[in-house]
């Protein structure tokens, strides 16, 4: 059988391993997306569809605040699209290292989960990437992030209140964790960073903005803010094609989520 | 209807995913284009996290005292689960000393 033959040989197990960090990395935070999908009433195996069928941190966390609040299909549609857009960019960089004798078919397989992490991992691979590698590669960060949403939404309901409630925190805890590292770095990032707070609390506590429908003040912070630093901070234009933003700002993100797994991951590593 | 938002979430997102890597396979020139792409990843993770968090426990207090260690860890630089995990034990004990005054 032809699926037989891509899920075997040296390729394949090659990405196997190097998706096994991010994997553990993985299950951490889609635990609590878990725990606050169940928190916002969604069954555990609704809240593992969504992970099984979107792989993404921050397009879910939005999009799940919008199905909470019953938001409109559009607002969902413009949210997903503003919040993902940055994988179109991870995507053409791929899709440059990617070797021409992969498919359109193939293509549209690994394009399923080209998440930040995952990327990061195939444009630090100094081998070819095969689609083998690819599929091998984006195995186990799927399967463990959809299993980590449904263990967090199952464990959420098992759990004392009290835990609950502190878990309920987990996930922003999370996105500090990936920010605030790079804003003390970078300055350009730390003006982005505290644009969109101030926009975010402003769209929050004044009044007239309580007519936004849910989600939106995401999408317009998120906007402004970015547009506001790339006007004033450009990205300088470097040598490696489109793919310069994302790769720099990937590797922390990626760096981040398999961090807590401390040895291991030589992959990781290598991006540094 | 749960279902028709997922479905437009997952549709959404995959067909960012995919077109570029499939059909749209020109470079992004534009500078400022390029550099708006940059800073969404770090702005929208803000914009969801403040003032988000401060609501996320049911009580503002305990909710500020775990903001406050996941900012101390994450200026830090730990790593994000040690970030979260601290930050979520944090909570919990302003919860059980909130209770106890």
């Amino acid at each position: 059988m032809k699926l037989k033959n891509t899920l075997s040989g040296p390729e394949f197990c090659s990405g196997l391993k190097d998706g096994i960090p991010i994997a553990m990395g993985y299950f951490a935070v889609s635990f609590s997306f878990g725990v606050l999908a169940r928190k916002g009433g969604l069954l555990p195996m609704v809240a593992g569809l969504i992970s099984l069928s979107n792989v993404t941190s921050a397009g879910q966390f939005a999009g799940l605040e919008i199905i909470i609040a019953g938001g409109s299909i559009l607002v969902m549609i413009l949210t997903q699209f503003i919040i993902n857009l940055r994988y179109a960019l991870m995507s053409l960089s791929l899709s440059q290292k990617l070797p021409d004798n992969i498919g359109f078919a193939k293509r549209l397989i690994i394009a399923f989960a080209n998440t930040d992490e995952i990327f990061a991992v195939a444009m630090a691979r100094k081998k070819t990437l095969s689609f083998r590698y690819m599929v091998g590669l984006e195995l186990l960060p799927v399967l463990s992030w959809t299993f980590g949403t449904i263990c967090g939404a199952v464990a959420s309901d098992l759990l004392p209140k009290s835990i609950q409630i502190a878990l309920g925190l987990a996930l922003y805890g999370m996105f500090v964790a990936i920010v605030l590292p790079v804003a003390k770095k970078e300055k350009n990032v730390l003006f982005a960073v505290v644009m969109a707070m101030l926009i975010s609390m402003i769209l929050f506590y004044v009044p007239v903005f309580k007519c936004l429908p849910s989600g939106m003040p995401i999408v317009i912070a998120t906007v402004l803010s970015s547009f506001l630093a790339a006007v004033v901070y450009p990205v300088e234009n470097d040598t490696e094609p489109s793919g310069d933003a994302s790769s720099g700002q990937k590797t922390s993100l990626s760096e981040n989520a398999s961090s807590g797994i401390s040895s291991s991951d030589n992959n990781t590593k290598e991006e540094a | 209807m749960v279902y028709i938002y997922i479905m437009t979430m997952a549709l959404v997102t995959y067909l960012i995913r995919m077109l570029p890597l499939t059909v749209y396979r020109k470079k992004i020139e534009n500078r400022t284009m390029k550099s708006f792409l940059y800073y969404v990843p770090y702005t929208c993770l803000t914009a969801m996290t403040f003032p988000g968090i401060l609501y996320s426990t049911g009580n503002i207090i305990s909710a500020a005292a775990g903001f406050l260690v996941a900012l101390i860890l994450g200026f830090k630089e730990k790593s994000l689960i040690v970030v979260a995990a601290v930050s979520c034990v944090a909570v919990y004990i302003c919860e059980a000393v909130l209770k106890m005054i």
